[in-house]
């Protein structure tokens, strides 16, 4: 029987053979929405309205044996920093409150060309700064396993949305490890394509050479599913990139990795990391062994670097991209009592919408970009994103994908970190360096931490416009996973409907 | 004692520097497919990109990019394998998302040269400006400042803004700064301004109107002591809306600045404005603590890269230099300086020559359009090229030189035609202007006038030439005026032995 807790591939298929109408599969999400949302708060803004219509649009274009695509009629939650025309978009900001945007992304616009059904905008850090969704201006995102955790950041609502069958798909954005650590928090999977692979156009800018969109899934199918779906070339973005999408849900479907080397980073295991995830890792390289892979040790000595310079570049980038909320044009206005001058309600308005962590980062970027500290700040990050760069390169000389894990424990309470940002800011450290190269990396779930029964991401990391590698090696170990545990690693998270 | 301009320049030596702005005449916008249309109703030529929403993304229009790369070449830059945009952030209302995407470290055309001729004490002389670069940015919309006295934000009841030009292609021609003009640094700076906008008319880039803002001058001036070798604290002008007003606005600039070192007073690094009514110039915003734009590479935008062939291929496309082509219409026309300098203020070299291309004898061609059409088109006040196409007037001047018209019959034919009463055949036609030029017709005319004055026919043959006018003059009678009169007397003369 199709229904919630079926991947989104199960319901592509119950819907194509019309088991299942794409109004009922909706129906039933809102519903779960209703249920359970109110524990959770992923959604930032429902749109039952709207899912509803599509999914009756896409039901009578079914009936009318039209051809459609392969998620036509699969629900999804989007997160709320990119555009959909008319349904309101805040980035998680009080700056942007009421503001509904005049037009569609390129990733919302091919979501409802596709069929895909959109159920609403999911919660997010303001502006996508932050890793844990306690920098929203509309309150925290519980993670499904234990209410008293986060499910990481920033697109903690998109993540959470999945793990809590609210959706079996959801659109998510990555600029430092914004979809691969919340889908390690939750145990679910999220990928973060190759720069450039997913149009950014239409996703509100906060590190525009870092940004890039991703798809999150219950499974390596699913999710690649979904990447196809999204992923291409848009004249839009000049920074798309203008060849063909890689062969995702083929290399999902391979499950073989026979003779692939697998590189471990030498700098991004062992100590600084959780015992119960160590251990979870290493595990899976035995499986990927057993599956006949080899292992190799590769090192990248530059990654010390990358966070420290992820934070001049992100927010240099972010003090500028932020600058146009100024209240003259959308958005929310302080202080326009007609006394005022243009330049004290757009300080009025800046000082009022945006959060403490939104502050800081433009303060920092507005002083890494200041004449006479820019060689020394930003100059020096982009040394560092180059060298980086080259630590990949020599990296994938030596091996078809790398891993690590995705972040250095398992999901954290809810005030753990929000009073020091630099103990936060490490959460992402091995998920920088990919961003700063561009590459792209999944975040696969592999068990559960021993210590807390909280569960375990590897990153699997492959080279420029090879998403390809990562979801044959992600669907591989999926595989032998779950042959290992018997049922999916979401069949162990609390049951919503009955905890408190 | 105040210093007039003469003073101020036997005693001090003027550097000049030379920004102009430049709006490309694209059909859309420089990083966005709106219409770029001058005059249309506020606000409705926009979209997400140009108003900056969130979420939108910049992409560079090709057209400009070749508009611009054209102006490097006709320039004599170096265009650049690579450059960047780079974003200059400031808070302003106008600029929808607080930052102008321009270009910084890294412009497309570096290092060119406009050689400037002008008239000086001792003849023409030519002055060679350096350029430094050229760049490609995006115009800012436009604010309207309503209530309070100055029409400037400050003290404004309310502002409206329009942003239709945000977004509008900009290129900004940048010159090193000019030494050694001495006295005639106002008279460089306007040669400058208007070759360079012949040239940029003639690459058919831009509209080049000044006051509509399509071509913006900042004049940049510093005065420093005749022989010091110092280089003064500089002041720059805008609101410099004619090329006129180049000429004036660096005039007035010297003398101020002049009269302030005279007194011991400092110059002070601002902008300013200049003001038509007066001549004069008002301060505008102080430069004392550079505004730091934090300048970084655009991110949103991949570098420029245009290729070697594709360079090589505007290259060859670029028109003959303006200037150039001056020189060399001028010898073929073979035309005194004061004559080519009318046509060229009247803006009628380009009729001329291509009159003269439809087969029109070259010194009619000038006279026409200097003379009869400009007199209609001052009458009228409007441009003589509205008035009436080149090809009618090449084909008016071939009746005239057929004979087929008189002067005085071509001149109807022209007011017929800018009346609207069709063509030059039509005119002639519906007015029945044709000349008498039938010999035998004429003959008759003759034959009668003779017979009416024997006299006078007697006294001709007698070798008496003048008295040919008075039988002239019956045969024009006869005729209505339509017979051409150097052929009436070719046919008397010879009638009567004389020819």
């Amino acid at each position: 029987m199709t229904n919630i807790h079926s991947t989104a591939a199960e319901m592509a298929s119950a819907l194509a053979t019309k088991e299942i109408s794409s109004v009922e599969l909706t129906k039933q999400h809102l519903d779960r929405i209703s249920a359970v949302d109110g524990k959770i708060h992923a959604f930032l803004h429902v749109d039952s309205e709207g899912a509803i219509a599509q999914a009756e649009a896409i039901d009578a274009k079914r009936a009318a044996g039209e051809k459609l695509a392969p998620l036509a009629g699969v629900p999804i939650a989007v997160k709320d920093i990119l555009a959909q025309k008319g349904i309101p978009t805040t980035a998680g900001s009080k700056i942007l409150e009421g503001w509904r945007p005049p037009y569609d992304s390129t990733v919302v616009a091919k979501l409802k060309a596709a069929g895909v059904v959109i159920l609403g905008k999911t919660n997010m850090d303001e502006f996508a700064m932050g890793s844990s969704t306690e920098n929203s201006a509309y309150g925290t995102t519980q993670n499904p396993w234990d209410l008293t955790r986060t499910p990481g950041g920033s697109s903690g609502g998109s993540a959470a949305a999945v793990s809590a069958f609210e959706a079996p798909l959801a659109i998510g954005t990555d600029t430092g490890g914004s979809i691969r650590q919340p889908a390690a928090l939750t145990g679910i999977v999220g990928v973060k394509p190759t720069y450039g692979g997913v149009s950014r156009y239409g996703v509100i800018a906060y590190s525009s050479s870092l940004d890039q969109v991703g798809p999150f899934g219950r499974t390596v199918l699913d999710t690649a599913l979904l990447h196809e779906v999204i992923a291409g070339h848009d004249e839009r973005d000049s920074t798309s990139i203008n060849a063909p999408v890689p062969q995702v849900v083929a290399a999902a479907k391979k499950l073989d990795v026979k003779g692939m080397k697998i590189g471990v980073i030498k700098e991004l295991s062992g100590s600084g990391f959780q015992a119960g995830v160590s251990a979870r890792i290493n595990e899976s390289l035995e499986l990927l062994v057993a599956a006949g892979a080899e292992i190799v040790e590769v090192s990248c000595p530059n990654f010390e670097y990358a966070l420290a310079a992820y934070y001049l570049i992100a927010p240099s980038e972010a003090s500028s991209n932020l600058a146009r909320f100024d209240s003259m044009r959308y958005g929310l206005r302080v202080g326009d009592d007609g006394s005022k001058g243009a330049e004290e309600v757009m300080s009025a308005t800046r000082e009022a919408g945006f959060g403490s962590e939104v502050k800081r980062r433009i303060i920092l970027g507005t002083y890494a970009l200041s004449s006479g500290y820019y060689d020394a700040y930003y100059g020096s990050a982009q040394k560092v994103r180059t060298l980086v760069k080259q630590d990949f390169e020599k990296a994938f000389a030596k091996a078809d994908v790398l891993v690590s894990p995705v972040t250095p424990t398992t999901a954290f309470k809810i005030g753990e970190k929000s009073n020091d940002p630099v103990a936060m800011y490490l959460s992402d450290i091995a998920t920088i360096p990919v961003n700063m190269a561009g590459i792209g990396g999944m975040s696969l779930p592999v068990g559960l931490a021993e210590e807390d029964g909280l569960p375990v991401g590897l990153q699997i990391m492959a080279p420029l416009m090879q998403d390809d590698r990562f979801y044959r090696v992600g669907g591989t170990l999926e595989a032998a996973l779950l042959s290992k545990w018997g049922k999916p690693i979401l069949s162990n998270a609390p049951d919503l409907m009955v905890q408190k | 004692m105040t210093l007039d301009y003469k003073g101020a320049t036997e005693k001090y030596e003027p550097t000049l520097g030379l920004e102009v702005h430049v709006e490309l005449n694209t059909n859309s916008k420089m990083f966005c497919s709106c219409a770029t249309e001058f005059g249309a109703e506020p606000n409705t030529q926009t979209c997400p990109v140009c108003l900056g929403l969130p979420g939108a993304l910049p992409v560079v229009n090709g057209k400009a990019i070749e508009s611009t790369i054209l102006i490097g070449l006709a320039l004599n830059c170096s265009i650049a394998p690579y450059s960047r945009f780079a974003r200059k952030n400031y808070f302003y209302p106008d600029m929808p998302k607080n930052f102008q995407t321009s270009q910084y470290d890294e412009p497309i055309c570096v290092d060119g040269y406009l050689d400037v001729e002008i008239e000086t004490d001792e003849g023409p002389k030519v002055f060679r400006v350096d350029i430094e670069r050229v760049h490609m940015e995006e115009d800012t919309g436009k604010s309207l400042h309503v209530g309070g006295s100055t029409g400037r934000i400050h003290g404004a009841e309310y502002s409206l803004l329009d942003y239709n030009r945000a977004g509008i292609p900009l290129v900004e021609i940048v010159t090193r700064i000019i030494p050694g003009t001495g006295k005639y640094a106002p008279q460089v700076a306007r040669a400058y301004v208007t070759q360079l906008r012949d040239i940029l008319r003639s690459l058919g880039v831009s509209d080049v109107k000044m006051e509509q803002g399509s071509l913006r001058c900042d004049a940049n001036v510093s005065l420093a002591p005749i022989g010091s070798g110092l280089l003064g604290t500089r002041s720059e002008t805008k609101n410099v809306n004619s090329l006129r007003s180049v000429e004036r606005a660096l005039t007035g600039e010297i003398e101020r600045q002049a009269n302030r070192l005279e007194a011991g007073e400092r110059i002070i690094q601002e902008t300013r404005h200049f003001l038509e009514e007066s001549g004069l110039t008002r301060p505008g915003r102080s430069k004392e603590q550079a505004e730091d734009y934090r300048y970084f590479p655009e991110p949103d935008l991949v570098p420029v890269t245009p290729d070697a062939k594709w360079i090589e291929e505007l290259r060859a496309k670029l028109p003959e230099n303006p200037a150039d082509r001056r020189k060399r219409l001028q010898k073929e026309w073979n035309v005194p300086d004061s004559e080519m300098n009318s046509l060229i203020n009247a803006e009628l070299v380009d009729v001329v020559e291509e009159t003269i291309k439809l087969g029109a004898e070259p010194t009619r061609a000038r006279t026409w359009w200097l003379g009869e059409i400009s007199r209609l088109a001052n009458e009228k006040e409007v441009a003589p090229t509205s008035l009436i196409t080149t090809a009618f007037v090449a084909e008016i001047i071939a009746l005239i030189t057929s004979g087929d018209l008189t002067d005085k019959l071509a001149r109807q034919v022209v007011e017929g035609v800018v009346n609207g009463e069709g063509s030059p055949k039509q005119v002639i036609e519906k007015r029945g202007l044709k000349v008498v030029s039938d010999d035998s017709a004429l003959m008759v005319a003759i034959e009668a006038a003779i017979a009416a004055q024997p006299d006078t026919a007697e006294r001709i043959r007698g070798g008496n030439i003048p008295a040919a006018g008075a039988l002239i003059g019956a045969v024009m009678k006869a005729t209505g005026g339509q017979a051409d009169a150097a052929k009436v007397r070719e046919l008397l003369l010879k009638h009567l032995g004389q020819g």
